[in-house]
């Protein structure tokens, strides 16, 4: 067994017992009936020390393809964006990662000041009012920001677009279901939303209608459209947004909430968590928010500093009444988006969202001349697209893998009449002798 | 001491970069080109512009104004402040973990599948469970993963329940967590002695219940010593037993929730299982279930035929997907190294040590502060209270939790539980050594004595720190969430 | 010891009315002020909005509290306190007077009969210490 991280000398517990007027450690369990207390030693594996579990997980490593060996054209919400160096240090701060939610400000102020440069920082990139100081995933901002609607409106239904990503309808799904609240998914058309869908649909029992973009097929929407749809209606607009995107592109303003998943903000792919949620909304709705909050204050001698604050919205105070029942939330990933957006910049920001832009419509013309391929829909894009073929994706990623290539998504599991079609994703990473690769393997099997 | 520090946005210069990006290798075209310029943004964020330099000793600085596990002794009750092993941090960030993307191959991610379905066989042998999914990213959502579970096992049986009980002792995640999930909420009461009143229990339930949320040991440290009988009378009305584990770290090895006759548990990982609280996350709140249950879990599960490992969508009943993916699978990873390393016996000796060094400090401590459940051994934890200290010389909990901070000690959870007037709740873990507990008992008999000779101390505490105590009353008021333009 | 006028009536969850003609004005007590600390917010019904006796009606938070305030009469929200959205602290300075949330119609006499009085809000209040 590992000692190193218990101090205690079998002398020093001797010592501690007598204290206590105890014999044994056993005396302290004592209270625990017969009946459930456990007879027999765990069945665990022997320990390893230290040397011993490096070499294990490192060789348990070995048995996975990583990201920097194999050029990977996978988005579909998790992407592959350079991560500075930089980042990784200041997440290696242990007084950052070893500290828990920050309960007493005046020894947590480091932390809470990042998540208020944080906040604004979220602001900045999606034209809201207010953010949060993360939540766990994109997955599960999208359905905290229907419960939001649902509060606000007073109505249940809840509409969503089928080009959102369809794991984050899944978690809407199971979010929304046990409190009764319908789900309603609108049709798209080439790949895009059907704004006469929207104005059909949409009625006074509708709390919000849910849209994303640059969507899941990558095309851009017309948000402002879906906007003049429901101004008649009080049902929220929530759009789920690609952060990297918005270096470029024109921020969703005319939403009354902007979510999403800020992984490529900074933070590894680690199988698709830790990730990190962000919510942003207007002012109207700051009070209905889920999550911790950071706001600016004074000491008595008027220095500025941060403390959580809005608390009673949350569970500790409210319970069954609050906002919602997140506790722990995202905070480090947080961190590194922070961090990442103050290396970026504006400039870098708006770099890594044009190359990612050019790269993939570089791709994407490049295949649509491959014979046997070609796009899916014609729609403007961002730095993900949709491919048809003619033959079964999994057969060409199949191919691929043997030029150290991870293709991109087989969209028949999600939508079943997209047989044969791909999701593609390119960011600044992919270089065009990866891109060309790609398209002589599409070419090879045409 | 006191210092304010310049928001990032107040450094730098406009042009000023932090990045380094190559040009471009494919033909170079304007955005507008690409797509219409209807599309694209007018104003650029109003963004920090800083050099690598700058940012990294802006976010240093921020750092030391920051207090964690290795900066001190972090008694923080209910969210056990562990010492984290930093081999773990090593492990986690291999490339052939943290550069995985979850949609890759599932023949190229063996090694990963392979970590998360032992991960699950031993989160289950160490709770006594049959299953575990680690999709859940955190202790509440494990909660409301748990009771979508139970919610699903009932409705699957024609059963329609719509009450879920919580003691008056309970995480504020639980009765959140199962409104969330649809539940009426009904709080029963605990008896003086700390403990659930069994005789309310009695009353409350029928077969309207869906299940009693319980934390053991409860929130006051406390072991539920009628476990046994509270299992019998919640599953006779055909209801099921929650366990929330925020106190695992109690009775590793020695008892388990499953033996115990819980039906569904959350862990916390980044409590119980070493994996660091990150500021606040990300953490992760696996949850293990019975047989009964296995059907529900959510999507994927990751299942072994002959030596293959593979995500497994296919199952009917599951309450669906609760994360985008597989959630925090980077802390996971870290539950599992901790776990490889402590072995059976590290972990069983983990938790002696944890109960000894909570009954330890309580002992010493309870002739200065107010012990108000003074019976039989405490667990992993205990609460005090500063009653004694609040109606004799002004000197409230707060106080004494500030003061705390000028003796470079992070102070424990207040005012929580609710029962508890003043509450100190006290977790000192077992990474702690007999030194930092007997200097932590001084700093807080001295505390206790200097409320009697000089309270202006305490109550204008803390001294040492970057600021002073901070207005939250202004902050609420005026609610400043972002700069001031 | 907390103020309690003679002239209103009283709720055993801390909120008085005040008659002023066919209109009730509602408000917290000064115990009740008291024991939430400073007030940062109250959350004010919609005029127009009709409540039944005992319903949620409006939440007074402080930093580190929220309370549920409910309607002591049946009745249509004829006024809500503007003012306190800007000095939510006008309910810890002056619960009685320009600290009042909202008025309400009187839909049943009755109802107000059957509100404590300050003797029996006191006796309330005896008991809770």
């Amino acid at each position: 067994m590992s000692r190193h991280y218990l101090p205690h000398t079998d002398e020093e517990r001797a010592a501690m017992l007598e204290t206590l007027g105890l014999n044994t450690i056993e005396d302290l369990f004592n209270d625990i009936p017969d009946q459930v207390r456990l007879d027999r030693e765990l069945d665990l594996p022997a320990p390893l020390t230290e040397p011993e579990l490096y070499s294990r997980m490192y060789a348990l490593a070995a048995k996975n393809a990583n990201l920097n060996e194999y050029a990977a054209f996978l988005g579909a919400g998790v992407y592959d964006h350079y991560v500075p160096s930089a980042v990784r240090h200041i997440l290696a701060r242990n007084e950052f990662y070893t500290a828990y939610t920050p309960y007493q400000p005046e020894t947590s102020q480091g932390f809470l000041q990042a998540m208020f440069e944080y906040q604004d920082m979220i602001c900045e990139l999606t034209g809201m009012d207010v953010a949060n100081a993360s939540l766990y995933d994109g997955a599960t901002a999208v359905a905290e920001a229907a419960l939001v609607a649902v509060n606000a409106t007073r109505s249940t239904e809840i509409l969503v677009v089928d080009t959102v990503n369809p794991a984050y309808r899944a978690v809407l799904s199971t979010y929304v279901t046990p409190q009764g609240f319908p789900v309603k998914e609108l049709p798209s058309v080439d790949g895009v939303l059907d704004i006469d869908a929207v104005a059909a649909n949409v009625g006074p029992e509708t709390a919000c209608v849910i849209i994303q973009s640059p969507n899941f097929f990558g095309n851009l929407e017309d948000v402002a459209a879906v906007s003049a749809q429901l101004a008649d209606h009080k049902a929220l607009l929530i759009v789920v947004a690609d952060p990297i995107s918005l270096g470029l592109l024109k921020p969703p303003l005319e939403a009354d909430i902007v979510v999403g998943d800020g992984q490529s903000l900074g933070n590894a792919p680690s199988y698709g968590g830790p990730l990190l949620g962000f919510l942003a909304a207007k002012q109207k709705l700051v009070r209905r928010l889920p999550g911790r909050i950071v706001g600016q204050t004074t000491d008595k001698e008027g220095n500025r500093g941060f403390v959580l604050t809005l608390q009673t919205r949350e569970q500790h105070i409210r319970r069954d009444k609050a906002t919602s029942n997140i506790c722990s939330n995202q905070a480090l990933n947080a961190l590194a988006a922070a961090v990442y957006m103050s290396l970026m910049g504006p400039n870098g920001l708006r770099q890594v969202a044009e190359l990612s832009l050019q790269k993939a419509h570089y791709a994407a013309d490049k295949i649509a001349a491959v014979e046997g391929c070609s796009l899916a829909f014609d729609q403007p894009f961002f730095k993900e697209f949709v491919i048809r073929t003619n033959q079964p994706i999994a057969d060409i990623n199949k191919e691929l893998l043997q030029h150290k290539i991870i293709g991109g998504l087989d969209l028949e599991r999600y939508y079943p009449e997209l047989k044969n079609h791909m999701l593609l994703c390119v960011t600044e990473r992919r270089t065009r002798g990866e891109i060309d690769t790609l398209v002589s393997v599409l070419e090879g099997m045409s | 001491m006191r210092r304010e520090k310049a928001l990032i946005f107040e450094l730098g210069s406009p042009g000023r970069e932090g990045f380094s990006l190559p040009a471009s290798d494919v033909p170079e075209r304007e955005p507008a080109d690409l797509i219409p310029s209807t599309f694209l943004r007018e104003r650029a964020p109003d963004l920090p512009q800083v050099s690598e330099g700058e940012a990294v000793r802006h976010y240093v600085e921020l750092s030391r104004r920051n207090f964690g596990v290795d900066s001190g002794f972090y008694p923080l009750g209910s969210c056990t402040m562990k010492y984290n092993p930093k081999i773990n941090e090593d492990v986690a960030a291999l490339p052939g973990f943290a550069q995985l993307h979850p949609y890759q191959p599932e023949e190229l991610s063996q090694g990963m599948l392979q970590m998360l379905y032992e991960l699950d066989q031993y989160l289950a042998e160490l709770t006594g469970m049959d299953r575990v999914t680690v999709q859940p990213a955190a202790g509440a959502q494990g909660e409301l993963t748990g009771l979508m579970l139970i919610r699903a096992y009932h409705e699957h049986r024609g059963d329609k329940r719509r009450t879920v009980i919580c003691p008056d002792s309970a995480h504020g995640t639980n009765p959140a967590s199962a409104a969330m999930s649809g539940y009426k909420v009904l709080e029963i009461p605990s008896t003086k002695q700390g403990l659930v009143d069994v005789k309310a229990l009695e009353e409350a339930l029928d077969e309207d219940v869906a299940a009693l949320m319980l934390t053991n040991p409860n929130t006051l440290g406390l072991f539920e010593v009628d476990i046994p009988k509270i299992a019998e009378l919640v599953h006779k009305v055909g209801g099921l037993l929650y366990y929330d584990g925020a106190n695992l770290n109690a009775i590793m090895g020695h008892a388990r929730p499953g033996d115990m006759g819980f039906d569904v548990v959350h862990l916390n990982l980044h409590k119980t299982l070493s994996t660091p609280h990150g500021g606040g996350g990300p953490g992760s709140g696996a949850v293990g279930v019975k047989k009964d249950l296995v059907p529900f879990l959510p999507v994927p599960v990751v299942e072994k035929v002959q030596d293959k490992y593979s995500l497994n969508y296919d199952l009917p009943h599951s309450i669906g997907k609760v994360q985008g993916f597989y959630g925090n699978v980077g802390v996971a990873l870290k539950a599992y190294t901790y776990m490889l390393q402590m072995g059976a016996a590290g972990l069983k000796q983990a938790s002696s040590d944890a109960v000894l060094n909570a009954n330890y400090v309580r002992h010493l401590l309870k002739n200065d502060y107010w012990l108000p459940h003074d019976y039989g051994p405490c667990k992993h934890e205990f609460v005090l209270s500063a009653k004694n200290l609040k109606d004799k010389y002004g000197v409230r909990t707060l106080d004494i939790a500030k003061r705390l901070i000028d003796h470079g000690v992070h102070p424990p959870t207040v005012y929580f539980p609710l029962i508890v007037d003043e509450a100190l709740m006290i977790e000192p873990t077992e990474t702690e050594s007999k030194q930092t507990l007997d200097e932590f008992i001084e700093v807080m008999k001295a505390i206790a004595k200097e409320a009697a000779t000089n309270p202006e101390v305490v109550l204008e505490a803390p001294h040492t720190s970057v600021v002073g105590r901070l207005d939250e009353v202004k902050a609420a008021r005026q609610l400043v969430l972002r700069r001031q333009k | 010891m907390s103020k309690i006028p003679e002239e209103l009536r009283y709720l055993d969850t801390h909120e008085w009315v005040r008659v002023e003609g066919d209109k009730a004005y509602v408000g917290i007590t000064d115990y009740a002020q008291d024991q939430l600390g400073d007030v940062v917010f109250v959350e004010l019904p919609e005029e127009g909005e009709e409540f039944e006796q005992k319903d949620s009606i409006a939440v007074v938070e402080s930093v580190k509290a929220a309370a549920d305030i409910y309607a002591p009469i049946s009745g249509t929200v004829l006024a809500v306190n503007e003012a306190l959205e800007d000095n939510p602290e006008l309910v810890n300075e002056d619960p009685y007077g320009e600290g009042w949330m909202f008025t309400l119609s009187i839909d049943n006499e009755e109802e107000l009969e059957e509100m404590l009085t300050a003797e029996g809000y006191k006796k309330v209040l005896e008991e809770e210490a």
